[in-house]
């Protein structure tokens, strides 16, 4: 039966077992959700362009483009607790090729609470985990937005040079990155360190040595400690040699502050997970705890598996008015009792791919 | 086996020599022949030829793992790539240009005629000045001159289009050449493929 399901379904079964087994509760919410949530936080959404309607009451609601949102509003702080869910969910955005809505299948969890370097290291664990279950040939890369940050803040504190720096450390592009520091007055000595920071990615030992001279500020040293914490545990497992460290990976520091990690596939031409600690997030929202988790963008899968299995059904049945029901029944019987899938027409479908036709039409003719 | 799109024309032959002498050489590509795909299997390296600013759209979908766009492509669609190295080659200059005798008293919106929709809007937007945008596809230079726009926004490569159509550049907006693209994913799984390949060109265009 496994075999009969869409590789999004089969993901779903075997992401939940694996995330009840860490102690993640399913957290289940209507497809709707009141607009204002998003318009006050609209940024943090992938994209702002929400299906919205009018409740009966004449509420805005909207299509939920967005499950961690939701998943934060409704927590409560606690000190020493931590809430553990995992979701999967459909969510509806705008894609970007056709620039029409589009619902997407996720699958995701969320720790929120008062999280420690424990619940970090569990999360990058199971966002790992998650790949493999899905493919063994995939690689979890990991940025630690506390080193581009203070890194940053180091060589210069203009916002307008930031915001374009962060760019260019996303698509790996140092060459317009100096550029960029030679406008802005920089040192050569900032343009090194920001040149390692993107040049300097892969295997985690030799990130933490080539980091360990460029990370000098308190904050860097803080932020580079935790990473070496998280890599030993990532040593002692069966996945660990694809983790990776790679601080091309900067998701939104307004929202997104420490660990930030994206998950490939080989064969999916996008990150299919994306996730991180989004403490800002929280506090936005008047929350004091901490937060992190992922998302599994499931819709991706398709690009795994091409259609082309070569037929739609083993066995094309042919049979006519004249056939005895009796006949045609115990024929389709015997026919799935050998293993077989079979389709009973009076005429060949046209479009119907078969690897063989069984005529038991009174007058045979040929299929 | 390494898929890399090619920029057609004169560009694409100078770029297609940069992965010949880093040691990904396809012997059949220099066929004279109307074939768009190449392939050497012994090098595990498959090329082909795309329309330029076609090559970053091959990137980002994985069609392609690595390929070379000119800035101009990549500021205008801003795929979701990585941009490697700049190869110093197809070196031109994104720029506004108007009739000689123009003059921006900045009391109207100002009529732009361009390709480059979202690089002009973004130029005006940083300028705080109201344009209205033209989207043309083609022979930009002539619109100024008939009167459907102000001014054109388009790469100048010599100026001698701009000059024998009596426009002339009032502003630069950035300068523009050949880039090394990647897909992400590609470069997380190919990457010592990618990485050699970088590190040649890298020297090749040093040497230059």
């Amino acid at each position: 039966m496994i075999d009969m399901l869409k590789s999004e379904e089969r993901a779903i079964f075997s992401l939940r077992a694996l995330y009840r087994k860490y102690g993640y509760l399913p957290f289940k919410m209507s497809k709707f959700e009141e607009y204002e949530l998003y318009i006050r936080n609209k940024d943090f959404l992938v994209s702002d362009r929400i299906i919205t309607f009018n409740d009966t009451n004449g509420k805005l609601l909207a299509l939920k483009p967005d499950v961690t949102l939701s998943i934060i509003k409704q927590g409560e702080d606690e000190a020493g607790v931590k809430q553990k869910v995992y979701y999967n969910e459909n969510v509806y955005r705008v894609s970007d090729s056709t620039q029409h809505y589009k619902e997407i299948m996720q699958a995701g969890l969320e720790c929120v609470g008062d999280i420690d370097l424990y619940d970090i290291y569990e999360v990058l664990s199971l966002a790992a985990q998650s790949l493999e279950l899905i493919s063994d040939k995939f690689l979890l890369e990991i940025s630690h937005l506390g080193i581009v940050s203070s890194i940053l803040d180091e060589v210069c504190d203009d916002e307008v040079f930031r915001k374009q720096a962060i760019l260019y450390i996303a698509e790996k592009n140092a060459h317009d990155l100096a550029a960029l520091c030679r406008n802005h007055g920089i040192a050569d000595t900032g343009i090194a360190k920001l040149t390692a920071l993107i040049t300097t990615y892969g295997e985690r030992s030799h990130v933490i040595a080539a980091l360990d001279g460029i990370c000098t500020t308190p904050e860097a040293r803080g932020a580079l400690d935790e990473l070496k914490a998280l890599s030993t545990l990532l040593d002692q497992t069966d996945y660990g040699d694809r983790v990776i460290f790679d601080f091309s990976v900067v998701n939104d520091m307004s929202y997104y502050n420490g660990i930030v990690f994206k998950g490939f596939l080989d064969g999916i031409c996008d990150g299919i997970l994306a996730g991180g600690q989004y403490d800002k997030m929280m506090r936005r929202m008047g929350r004091r705890a901490g937060a992190i988790g992922f998302a599994l963008y499931l819709d991706l899968l398709e690009q795994l598996h091409s259609s082309s299995e070569g037929y739609d059904v083993d066995v094309l049945l042919l049979y006519d008015q004249s056939t005895s029901l009796q006949t045609l029944n115990s024929t389709v019987n015997q026919l799935i009792s050998e293993g077989k899938r079979v389709s009973a027409q009076k005429a060949a479908p046209q479009k119907l791919r078969y690897r063989q036709c069984v005529d038991i039409r009174k007058e045979t003719a040929s299929c | 086996m390494l898929n890399i799109a090619l920029p057609k024309g004169r560009l694409g032959e100078k770029v297609y020599a940069m992965f010949e002498a880093a040691g990904y050489e396809c012997p059949s590509i220099k066929e004279n022949n109307r074939k768009l795909i190449f392939e050497n299997t012994q090098k595990q390296v498959r090329y082909f030829w795309v329309k330029p600013s076609d090559v970053s759209i091959y990137v980002e979908r994985g069609a392609a793992d690595i390929g070379v766009a000119g800035k101009d492509i990549l500021l205008e669609y801003e795929p979701n790539i990585y941009e490697l190295l700049d190869l110093d080659l197809g070196k031109c200059r994104m720029a506004v240009a108007a009739p000689k005798s123009f003059h921006d008293d900045g009391m109207r919106t100002l009529r732009v005629a361009t390709k480059f929709t979202n690089i002009a809007a973004r130029y005006y937007a940083g300028l705080g000045r109201e344009i209205d945008i033209i989207k043309l596809n083609g022979s930009i230079e002539i619109a100024p001159i008939l009167g459907l726009s102000d001014v054109i926004v388009d790469i100048v490569e010599t100026g001698t289009t701009l000059k024998e159509n009596n426009l002339e550049v009032i502003a630069e907006i950035l300068p523009i050449s050949a880039r090394l693209i990647a897909n992400k994913a590609s470069f997380k799984f190919k990457s010592a493929e990618i990485e050699n390949i970088m590190r040649s060109m890298k020297e090749q265009v040093s040497k230059k």
